[in-house]
């Protein structure tokens, strides 16, 4: 045995390590190769000796050659040995080895089962912790199934280091394994407040994860994040909550509002770019979602984009970088206010960073207006001529196109300009992008009507000058253009100025050098031109020039009808017949010009791109349907005894003919396709764009155009498009001057205007009209359309199997398989291993029932926060109603608070459904004069104890502005306003905002109160500058804030055996009052004290119910109601006795109104 | 997410790669090319961030990399990952690896592939990292086993 042992250590000196591997890979450059090879069959050597050592050593050194890129699975096996090494330094490298080569395709990963599990219950925290970080790389749904018990197990360790690690690996579980989510989920919400921070923030990172994909799930989290933001220091951790809240503000805009207060202070108060630029992010999420009707957050936008500046300018480009893309995000619903930073934005077009410049092109997409396209198009044009590197310059064109044809062309005033701008771009040399051009220049040609005949003299323009763009871009796609010239001067042949010119352009021998298809349209457009000269020729009686042009096609075309592409040819030996035949009936003096031109009659028109897709099937159609018969083959088929055997005629019964005929049609579908392919003679239909030449449904239906006589319209050669933005400024000034003018006149232009087409672009708000009055024509669909909108979602999406309710209390049947240790047992582990895998295992339960404790305090605490929620939701409802001043009929059907989770409890909060509850707001009147309307309302804090938010609404009543607005309060010794710091307790706190006429808005501050045992009122003055049209006057209005005891009590849920301890315990006073000449119903009067005193209901016999409620500080505090004949009596029991009668008063108060 | 981390030198040798989604190895050593050619055509001082290449691109990815001496560090993130953290996270576990192998040079990273390998596993255990102390490197670990002796080259850095 020793001698063995010595051998084998002898027989490791002389095997390659790692470091000679790569040392040997190093000298032997030149066939690497082959180098390698030989030591895969030295590893496979290695591989099959016993020594684990060795065995270790050949799949480290198989462990490198995998990063090389060579294929390893066939040591998978091997792998697995050297995972079960006893020794770590194995172990690890065995680990290693299988995070990178195994996958779920590895069919010997069912064999570690066992040995992973015996790992992760091993004594030693590194065996744990190689397995769990390994198992994070391999882990299969199987593997998932099998050891989510085990891991969720060790995510209790008492090891930090291993918590972390299981929390992590939790994630890859719920994704292999969703079912385990649902059960493991409350661990994971425990390890949120995990005294580790590491563990703390694996546990934020899971569960950011899991929220980022189905964030509905996780909003009930969000008071716990909430929590976790404010109080948490570690900036990752933040980050991460910052960037799930994004995720959740758009579920949950109420959440968005509470957000946006602590994301302000932390953008003004960290120091951290990282974290600054996520809470920029997550605001700009919040305003996204608040978008509608929110105006006051202007302020919000405004310090974003203050902040995004500040960090574009930077001069570091990181920050530059994400500067750009998050100023992006605003731009989608704020492009006002990215707008203004348009300077910075052009300015970053200059960057030497290209992915900067990028950035800045996608901005500007969004920033353009009718006002400074061409400004913004111009500046890029001269970027493209100074732009190095084919890339940016193609990304360039493709953004002018892009930017001026968005949206319809919607923000084009003068498409002569956007011609011009086309035609200059054609001057590129080396973009790949030629069709792009082309496929704008046919789609404005074509849409736009009034362009035509600019469009036409550009072309041709483009056509002479073609020798220039043949020769020397033949190779880039620019040549592409002249197929769009070519068909543009064709078809709108009559438009052209010098027709035979261009036919004598188009016919030049250099054009065939261009490509087939091309070629293609030069031939088919020649024939429009000639036709249309031959017309005109013969109208004026030149029957000399006529024949003439004939004579010139006849000349020319032979030279096409040798071009090596089928499709030229083709077209050119049938045109060139064509035109011999013309040229004998033009010897006869036969008028021709007629026939010819009755070739290209009629008009074409855009048709969308899915308007085939869209046709509708119409009814009785069935496509499937034979139209035929079918042959008498497949009847035949059946007779014939060996069709028994026959896979397809089993497959047929006869009693459903319907479902044989699809099959046997898709057969003979593909038979036929097969035929098809194999037959030379058959026509394929080829994906060429459907065109329809229509019977001109009447000349009236095209508008009539008027050009604006002050572009001239003939232009010789190419013109600079700059020309037009002098053109265009004069335009807009001349506009101006008019308008003044029309203002006058607008009776008579009433009249006028019903002339309009309907399909005009509607002016901007910015009053500029579109130089040409033009006719943008839609894109023809199909009659009765539908609308179908493609349903986006990905089915295979792995995350939608995690879109799970975690809120639903757990059934016994979600438990998480437990494996017996039978399993253990039965692997082949060292007998004293099993009693420490029986201890870990034991340990475990008797966690596991405390948690279950622990989880069912959680679920209380749970839900006493959405009940807080939903009070406050009521709230916001009423002042919205108040506000409105609808009458609450419609909406007297409210929500209880909390009605949904409280489906266990015995009696339900406050008035079932059924009955109607007159609208109530707990907004009550502060103060008010003839300038602005205070109200308020005062609520316990859910974070701090013995603080209070007093959430004040302002209401202008004035037709002035309401300015700088000042809230000054004299604190009490008992009661203290939390002020910025710095400022002095005389100092008033400013409202963070104006009020124009007629609006309200609502400030929220926040004070300390130290006992709460006692109501109390403060003083206060609100002092503004109010300011309209006449001047501004300093005004003040004084009120008094009332802090009921009420105020103080934050509605929570009591179970009844919990309320009985309670009431049992002792330690509460008692006391008691009485109300008498009540005339309101039971219910409803719960409902009210539940309302306006925050208390809950525990239980409710006929006319008597349990009430319960705690105070901030904790006080608690019991209520037994009593209805008897027009009156009432509340019993209280309460840890305060102070408190409890101070509260019973306020409720008389209450009920003595009812 | 962290989706892969890709090490390599100048000339686009591989010197260390982990890939937390599994593709084949054909397909790894392609990313790794064109992650190479989209990080090495940029300049200095540009910035950091790039969209990702087709493979392990897709609209939610981007690459984040930094270039130390000869070595270039990419990591493939998803869009839950802040960019600048993810900085950090690279300038933290090159001075992890720095502590390591005390003045790290390429020829470390060559040499020493396994050991490298493992300081990015716990550097990948982002948590670690989040505490914005530098990992605890497994030196308590014995790792004597694999001792080995570094050449005696230039260093590169």
């Amino acid at each position: 045995m020793a001698l063995k042992m010595v051998k084998g250590s002898i027989d490791r000196m002389f095997d390659k390590n790692l470091q000679d591997l790569v040392r040997g890979i190093r000298n032997h450059k030149e066939d690497e190769a082959k180098y390698i090879s030989q030591c895969i069959d030295e590893i496979k050597q290695e591989l099959k000796q016993d020594n684990i050592a060795v065995k270790a050593n050949a799949v480290c050194k198989l462990t490198y050659l995998q990063m090389l890129g060579y294929d390893i699975s066939w040591a998978a096996f091997n792998i697995i040995e050297v995972m079960s090494a006893s020794k770590f330094t194995f172990k690890r490298i065995g680990y290693l080895a299988a995070s990178q080569s195994f996958h779920e395709g590895t069919d010997v990963i069912m064999l570690t089962t066992n040995q992973i599990r015996k790992d992760l219950s091993s004594p030693s925290q590194y065996d744990t912790g190689v397995a769990l970080t390994g198992l994070s790389c391999f882990v299969t749904p199987d593997l998932a199934r099998d050891l989510a018990n085990d891991i969720m197990t060790l995510m209790s360790h008492t090891k930090p280091y291993i918590r972390k690690k299981a929390v992590l690996i939790m994630y890859k579980v719920f994704l292999k394994y969703p079912e385990s989510l649902r059960p493991a989920f409350p661990r994971l919400k425990e390890k949120l407040e995990d005294p580790d921070p590491g563990v703390q923030s694996a546990a934020v990172n899971v569960i950011c994860e899991l929220a980022r994909r189905n964030p509905k799930n996780y909003l009930s989290l969000a008071p716990l994040f909430f929590k976790l933001m404010t109080s948490s220091t570690n900036n990752w951790v933040l980050i991460k909550i910052i960037k799930l809240f994004g995720a959740l503000t758009p579920l949950e805009p109420r959440l968005g509002k509470k957000l946006i207060e602590p994301l302000t202070n932390l953008i003004h108060s960290t120091s951290a770019m990282s974290l600054l630029y996520e809470c920029v992010n997550t605001v700009i999420a919040v305003l996204i979602s608040l978008s509608s009707g929110m105006p006051n957050h202007s302020a919000s936008i405004q310090l974003c984009v203050q902040k995004l500046r500040i960090l574009i300018e930077d001069s570091d480009q990181n920050l530059k970088y994400l500067g750009l893309l998050a100023m992006s995000k605003i731009l989608k619903t704020h492009p006002k206010s990215v707008q203004s930073h348009k300077d910075l934005i052009l300015q970053c077009l200059d960057d030497k960073d290209e992915s900067i410049r990028l950035r800045a092109l996608d901005l500007l997409y969004g920033m353009v207006s009718k006002k400074n396209l061409m400004e913004i198009v111009k500046k890029l044009m001269t970027h493209v001529d100074k732009a190095e590197g084919t890339t940016y310059r193609d990304e360039l064109l493709t953004k002018i196109i892009d930017i001026c044809s968005q949206s319809n062309y919607q923000y084009i005033t003068n498409f002569e300009w956007y011609i011009s701008i086309l035609v200059e771009l054609t001057r590129l040399e080396g973009t790949r992008h030629g069709h792009l051009i082309a496929a704008q220049m046919l789609d404005v040609a074509i849409r736009v009507k009034a362009i035509r005949k600019f469009a036409v003299s550009q072309m041709s323009a483009l056509l002479d000058s073609a020798h220039l763009l043949a020769s020397s871009t033949q190779r880039n796609g620019i040549c592409e253009v002249l197929y769009a010239a070519a068909w543009i001067c064709g078809e709108f042949s009559e438009h052209l100025q010098e027709p035979h010119h261009t036919l004598e352009a188009m016919l030049r021998p250099k054009v065939t050098t261009l490509p087939g298809h091309i070629q293609a349209v030069y031939v088919q457009n020649v024939v429009k031109l000639y036709a249309s000269i031959l017309q005109q020729k013969e109208q004026a009686g030149e029957a000399e020039g006529a024949q003439a042009v004939t004579q010139l096609m006849v000349d020319r075309l032979p030279q096409f009808v040798q071009s090596a592409d089928l499709e030229v040819q083709e077209r050119a030996s049938c045109i060139l017949q064509l035109v011999k035949h013309i040229q004998k009936l033009q010897a006869k003096d036969v008028p021709v010009a007629e026939e010819v031109s009755a070739l290209f009659a009629g008009e074409l028109n855009p048709v969308a791109p899915k308007a085939q897709k869209k046709v509708p099937v119409p009814e009785g159609l069935d496509l499937d349907a034979w139209i035929n018969e079918p042959l008498s083959d497949s009847e035949s088929e059946d007779e014939r005894p060996r069709a028994v055997f026959h896979e397809e005629e089993q497959r047929r019964p006869k009693h459903r003919p319907s479902e044989a005929d699809e099959e046997e049609l898709a057969r003979r579908r593909e038979a036929r396709k097969q035929e098809q392919a194999n037959n030379p003679f058959y026509i394929k239909s080829s994906p060429s764009p459907q065109k329809r030449y229509q019977d001109t449904p009447g000349v009236e239906h095209i508008p009539v155009v008027q050009i604006d006589l002050s572009v001239p319209l003939k232009v010789p050669g190419l013109p600079m498009s700059d020309q037009y933005v002098k053109l265009e400024e004069e335009r807009r000034h001349r506009q101006k001057l008019e308008k003044d003018k029309r203002r006058k006149k607008r009776k008579e232009k009433e009249k006028k205007g019903k002339r309009r087409h309907s399909s005009l672009p509607t002016e901007s708000d910015e009053d500029i009209a579109p130089a040409q009055q033009v006719d943008i024509i839609t894109e023809e669909m199909p009659e009765n359309a539908l609308p179908s909108d493609e349903d986006d979602k990905d089915p295979n999406d792995p995350y939608r199997a995690l879109d799970i309710d975690l809120d639903k209390p757990l059934a016994d049947s979600e438990k998480l398989p437990i494996q017996k240790h039978r399993n253990a047992e039965t692997s082949k582990s060292p007998e004293k291993d099993v009693p420490v895998v029986e201890k870990k295992s034991k340990k475990p339960k008797k966690k596991e029932k405390k948690h279950k404790e622990k989880e069912r305090d959680k679920e209380k605490k749970k839900k006493e926060k959405e009940k807080k929620k939903s009070p406050k939701h009521k709230k916001k409802k009423h002042k919205k109603e108040k506000e409105e001043r609808i009458k609450g009929k419609k909406k007297s059907k409210k929500q209880p608070p909390g009605s949904e989770e409280a489906a266990g409890e015995p009696v339900q909060n406050g008035a079932p459904e059924e009955e109607q509850l007159p609208p109530e707001s707990s907004y009550s009147l502060l103060a008010e004069n003839s300038y602005v309307k205070m109200a308020c309302d005062i609520r316990g804090s859910l974070q701090e104890d013995s603080q209070v938010t007093v959430a004040i609404v302002l209401e202008n009543r004035s037709s002035s502005i309401l300015k700088g607005m000042e809230l000054s309060v004299l604190d009490s010794l008992n009661a203290r306003m939390a002020r910025p710091q710095g400022s002095s307790v005389h100092d008033g706190v400013p409202v963070p905002f104006q009020l124009p006429p007629g609006v309200s808005n609502e400030a929220q501050y926040v004070f300390t109160i130290q006992s709460i045992v006692t109501a109390q009122k403060l003083k206060g003055t609100l002092s503004f500058i109010a300011k309209n049209d006449e001047g501004a006057t300093h005004e003040k209005l004084d009120f008094r804030l009332h802090f009921s005891c009420s105020s103080y009590l934050i509605t929570t849920p009591c179970y009844s055996d919990a309320f009985a301890k309670l009431l049992e315990s002792g330690d509460l006073s008692m006391s008691s009052v009485k109300v008498d000449g009540i005339r309101m119903s039971f219910q409803n009067l719960l409902a009210k004290i539940c309302f306006h005193h925050h208390f809950s209901v525990v239980e409710r016999v006929d006319s008597c119910a349990s009430m319960y409620s705690r105070s901030i500080q904790g006080h608690h505090v019991c209520l037994l109601v009593k209805k008897g004949e027009n009156s009432v009596s509340v019993d209280g029991k309460c840890s305060d006795s102070t408190l409890l009668s101070s509260l019973l008063e306020e409720m008389k108060a209450t009920l003595a109104k009812c | 997410m962290i989706k892969a981390i890709l090490i390599f030198n100048n000339h686009g040798k591989s010197r260390l790669s982990m890939f937390y989604q599994p593709y084949s190895e054909d397909t790894q050593q392609q990313i790794i090319r064109e992650t190479f050619h989209l990080v090495s055509k940029r300049d200095e001082n540009v910035c950091n961030f790039l969209e990702g290449g087709l493979l392990i691109g897709g609209s939610d990815n981007e690459l984040i990399y930094r270039h130390y001496a000869t070595i270039y560090f990419v990591f493939c993130v998803d869009s839950s990952e802040s960019e600048f953290g993810i900085l950090d996270l690279i300038q933290v576990f090159v001075e992890t690896l720095d502590k390591c192998f005390e003045n790290v040079c390429e020829l470390d990273l060559i040499f020493h592939v396994d050991k490298a390998g493992l300081v990015g596993a716990p550097a990948r255990a982002v948590s670690a990292v989040k505490n914005m102390n530098l990992p605890e490197i497994p030196r308590n670990i014995n790792i004597g086993d694999i001792s080995i002796k570094v050449p005696n080259l230039p260093s590169f850095k």
